[in-house]
């Protein structure tokens, strides 16, 4: 079976382009879309176990169903390009390569929610996807798919594109809508949540990028067969991005429940040099760390992952030799999350800084016998504890680094 | 020095006030296009915005001083920006910045070429951790850097 949804397009010449999208049964389900209810479509996404693909895989039909349907005030959805989270590559690729995708999805999203000003906030240093979906909206423009009306079906649909400016926080949902509406880009508590007081206090829903380009196949083809890839609990597919120490990192769009071993071993044709495997961020840089030992022997599920004590995240697979030094690896997300930190909450602005100080000075020689105490309890001090889990997304690689990687930081630590 | 958009900036400004049902929603759009007319946003420039957008100057600053992006400095004309971050770090990027420092003739990052020309810092993840280690120059990205490519880089440019 073919498994390839989100990336079925990005071989063909030209791909990017209305006309290479159109020839592939692009935008040719917008009329059956407009005659459907808008509760019917929720009721579709819901049926095909869609889950956010943007890294905390909340369901996308439930989160649909929050916003409330009799509110007079507009609604607005917001694409969440901002891809941000370390060894994360994918969202890039389906903006450069199949924009299309990307709008009809948020046609179908903002038609089942009621929304007729949609945004996609896409971070500041993605220069080239940025022009590249500002042409394809155009193109859409001019073909009726979008503006006032959309193929006579009375249905308004606007796309605006916002440039962030440099901050991985701008990614967390709320700082988005906070740096949208021209402020700083800071976590807002919640809740309220935003499906309920969103952008500009109405009604919104943020989804990735990942999750908007999987509607068209959804309404395409029914819920069942979005079922048909994947497991029972986490159907359909998802895109990894392999970095490190492989020899044919890239994008790599497989079922749910596909194993690691093979996703890092064959399709990404396995550790570079001969060398040995030592660890796996298996979801980005912010979720916990696999020994090799468990990297081999899970699979590519939000449940088997869980299982392992670690989360499917993003799907940014960071691959690590037998040569890391992991106390460095380590110092170099510390180093991440303490730059990234807004500063709003004490124990992430002091927390971060303080670990990416001590693991700093492990590395330079100057370990201490109790520093690995101190980081744990820096970790224990910052988890769950915090506006946002920016201050969790270091805290549970302090913890899981430190479990499974103990005799290295050990050995730095002079007693 | 006082600043204005000029006539095809404040064309686009207009057009991206219609985008949004608030003002202030076009902070950051008005900054980029402040930025683009003049390389870097200066405190001028952000009054200028500020009048615009109806907020005082203080907020702008409030603002645009938050993302890293935003120039409030003048810098060299090419910026080159290495990632730091893990898969890059896995991949070489150590090198790299240490190989450019020498080759640009900058002895700290965040500083300078000695003429003014180039920028070098190293900044976090650019979202291309397959092709590391990895930079960008402007708006450029380059990948699966090497010495090599550095140097016909820097060659390239006038
Ligand atoms: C610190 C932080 C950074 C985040 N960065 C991103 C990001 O770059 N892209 C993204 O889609 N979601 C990111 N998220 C998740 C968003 O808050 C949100 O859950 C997501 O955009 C919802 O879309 P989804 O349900 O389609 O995944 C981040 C969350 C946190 C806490
Ligand atoms: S946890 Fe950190 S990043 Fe999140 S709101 Fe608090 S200070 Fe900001
Ligand atoms: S770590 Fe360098 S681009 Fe992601």
């Amino acid at each position: 079976m073919d498994t390839k949804i989100l990336t079925k397009n990005f071989g063909l010449k030209d791909s990017h382009l209305l006309s290479v999208y159109e020839s592939t049964g692009g935008y040719q389900n917008l009329k059956k879309l407009f005659g459907m209810q808008p509760g019917d479509v929720i009721e579709e996404v819901k049926k095909s176990g869609l889950r956010g693909r943007g890294g905390a895989g909340f369901p996308t039909g439930l989160k649909w169903s929050f916003v409330p349907k009799d509110s007079p005030k507009p609604k607005y959805l917001c694409v969440n390009a901002d891809e941000s989270e370390p060894g994360t590559f994918k969202d890039r690729y389906l903006l450069e390569l199949d924009p299309h995708r990307l709008i009809e999805g948020m046609i179908i999203c903002s038609y089942a929610i009621d929304c007729h000003n949609a945004y996609v906030y896409i971070r500041g240093e993605f220069v080239y996807p940025k022009v590249q979906l500002e042409k394809a909206i155009e193109e859409a423009y001019q073909k009726g798919y979008l503006g006032k009306n959309i193929l006579g079906s009375g249905f308004d649909l606007e796309i605006t594109v916002h440039r962030g400016a440099g901050a991985y926080i701008c990614g967390e949902e709320t700082a988005l809508l906070n740096s949208l509406e021209g402020k700083r880009g800071q976590p807002r508590l919640k809740p309220p949540f935003p499906a309920v007081v969103g952008l500009f206090a109405c009604p919104t829903v943020v989804n990735n990028v990942e999750t908007i380009s999987a509607l068209p196949y959804v309404l395409e083809n029914g819920a069942d067969a979005y079922r048909q890839f994947g497991t029972e609990k986490s159907p359909g597919t998802k895109m990894f991005s392999v970095s490190g120490h492989v020899n044919r990192p890239g994008n790599f769009e497989i079922p749910l429940g596909y194993p690691l071993k093979k996703l890092i071993m064959e399709d990404a044709g396995g550790i570079k040099d001969g060398k040995a495997l030592k660890a796996v961020i298996p979801g980005g840089s912010s979720v916990p760390v696999l020994t090799a030992e468990e990297a081999m022997d899970v699979n590519l599920d939000y449940e088997s992952l869980q299982e392992k004590g670690t989360m499917l995240g993003s799907g940014g697979v960071i691959v690590m030799d037998e040569t890391t030094c992991m106390v460095k690896a380590l110092t170099n997300l510390a180093h991440f999350y303490s730059h990234e930190s807004c500063g709003q909450c004490s124990p992430c602005r002091e927390g971060t800084g303080w670990a990416h100080k001590i693991l700093q000075r492990m590395l330079g020689g100057e370990g201490r016998a109790n520093d690995i105490d101190e980081l744990n309890r820096i970790a224990d001090n910052m988890a769950g504890k915090t506006i946002c889990v920016l201050a969790d997304a270091l805290a549970m690689p302090i913890w899981s680094y430190l479990k499974k990687f103990r005799s290295e930081f050990e050995a730095l630590c002079r007693s | 020095m006082s600043f204005t958009f000029n006539d095809e900036n404040k064309k686009k400004f207009d057009a991206i006030l219609a985008r949004y049902p608030e003002k202030q929603a076009a902070m950051l759009p008005a900054l980029w296009l402040a930025q683009e007319q003049n390389e870097w946003i200066s405190p001028e420039a952000m009054e200028y915005v500020a009048s615009l957008l109806g907020l005082t100057p203080a907020k702008v600053y409030e603002v645009a001083s938050f993302y890293t992006m935003f120039n409030l400095e003048p810098i060299g004309k090419y910026h080159f920006q290495v990632c730091r971050t893990l898969s890059c770090q896995l991949c070489g990027s150590e090198d790299i910045t240490k190989y450019l420092k020498e080759k640009l003739g900058i002895q700290k990052l965040g500083d300078k070429s000695q003429d003014g020309r180039f920028t070098l810092s190293e900044v976090e993840c650019l979202g291309s951790c397959g092709t590391a280690p990895m930079l960008q120059l402007n708006d450029d990205y380059h990948e699966d850097l090497t010495p090599q490519k550095l140097d016909e880089l820097i060659a390239s440019l006038k």
